[in-house]
């Protein structure tokens, strides 16, 4: 049962707004976590983590380095799903 | 039967699934131990979220090591989860940035200070915390990174883990009349979050595979973490004050 990559933006865009409080239509594809959206490491990390979990994938760490925006995390998630 | 069969322990500083204490509480947990982890501030949602991936998962209470808040309130917030503890697990360390890297020279009291707060006074303030709820044969198990050398880019964190060690020995002393065993175990690098986050880490791990007799594996916490169970386990009855090295043999070797 694959997540489709709209929600796959819904869902991470629910768990960075919940990290941050940032308003989730502001977790738009093209942003970048760190300069657009203010992500620190520990941020990351624990969006890595929640995603990990809510959608059953992992992402090794030298994979989150590669991952500048919410688009290309939404991709990377999109084709690690089984 | 398991190593720590029925043990209550309390292991600080899981923060990922490479955090050195996650290996340490997966396998207390497989060899029959209950574990509360700890965690703080922002980093609480991490360690909740990584707590479930354990084969058990832990309760999380809330220890910031330099709050005296947050120390005055462990005991009642362990005891929420269990009546008594038999180990306790430091795996906490922490410098700022601007003394580590090869800063060593421009390093300031104040970051030092943080430094040695964090990393060494911290297995003091968590011990006499959770020394109320501590039996006669519990122990308290830190991990360190050999302090009796100078290394490149350690620089006042090696200050600090040597104060840690020594601390080590005074705690040994004054709980060794109430039955309760402090020992550290020396690692060699592992690459953790906290690893990674002292610039130039690399220069560390550098040269260690090779001169280590046994080899070594930086991305393999599982070494450390078994060394860290069995001063865990009763099977270290008489001995307390002690570092034991699992570096693969490297601080044997002169060259
Ligand atoms: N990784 C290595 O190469 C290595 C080698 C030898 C010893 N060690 C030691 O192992 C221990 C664990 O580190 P790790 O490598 O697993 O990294 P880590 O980043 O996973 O763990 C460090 C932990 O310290 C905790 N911490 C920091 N400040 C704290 C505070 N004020 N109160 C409570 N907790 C606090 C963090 O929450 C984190 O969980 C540290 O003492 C470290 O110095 C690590």
């Amino acid at each position: 049962m694959a997540y489709s990559e709209q929600e796959i933006l819904t869902g991470l865009a629910e768990i960075v707004s919940e990290e941050t409080g940032l308003p989730t239509d502001s977790v738009s594809p093209e942003k970048s976590f760190t300069d657009d959206l203010d992500i620190d490491s520990l941020s990351m990390m624990t969006i890595v983590t929640l995603a990990e979990e809510k959608f059953s994938v992992r992402i090794p760490d030298d994979e989150v380095k590669n991952l500048t925006t919410v688009g290309d995390a939404v991709s990377y998630i999109n084709g690690a799903q089984g | 039967m398991g190593l720590l069969d029925g043990k209550k322990l309390l292991v600080t500083g899981v923060l990922t699934d490479s955090s050195i204490a996650f290996h340490v509480a997966r396998l207390a947990q497989s060899e029959g131990a209950e574990v509360v982890l700890t965690s703080f501030g922002r980093q609480m949602r991490l360690t909740q979220a990584i707590a479930k991936r354990l084969p058990e998962p832990a309760p999380v209470v809330e220890l910031d090591a330099t709050s005296s808040e947050d120390l005055e309130a462990l005991a009642d917030r362990v005891r929420e989860h269990t009546g008594h503890l038999d180990g306790v697990v430091h795996s906490i360390g922490f410098a700022p940035q601007s003394v580590m890297g090869g800063n060593f020279l421009a390093g300031e009291w104040p970051d030092v200070a943080t430094a040695v707060q964090v990393s060494a006074f911290s297995l003091k303030a968590l011990t006499v915390a959770a020394q109320p709820l501590m039996v006669r044969g519990s122990a308290v198990v830190g991990l360190t990174f050999d302090a009796r050398y100078a290394w490149p880019v350690y620089d006042w964190m090696g200050v600090a883990k040597a104060a840690f060690e020594s601390t080590a020995r005074y705690l040994a002393r004054d709980l060794g009349p109430e039955g309760i065993r402090v020992n550290l175990v020396s690692a060699g690098p592992v690459r953790t979050t906290a690893a990674k986050s002292i610039p130039g880490f690399e220069a560390m791990e550098g040269g260690w595979p090779e001169r280590a007799p046994l080899g070594w594996d930086v991305r393999d916490p599982e070494p450390t973490a078994r060394a860290v169970a069995a001063l865990l386990s009763d099977w270290f009855p008489a001995t307390t004050g002690e570092i034991v090295h699992v570096d693969g043999g490297f601080h044997a070797m002169g060259l």
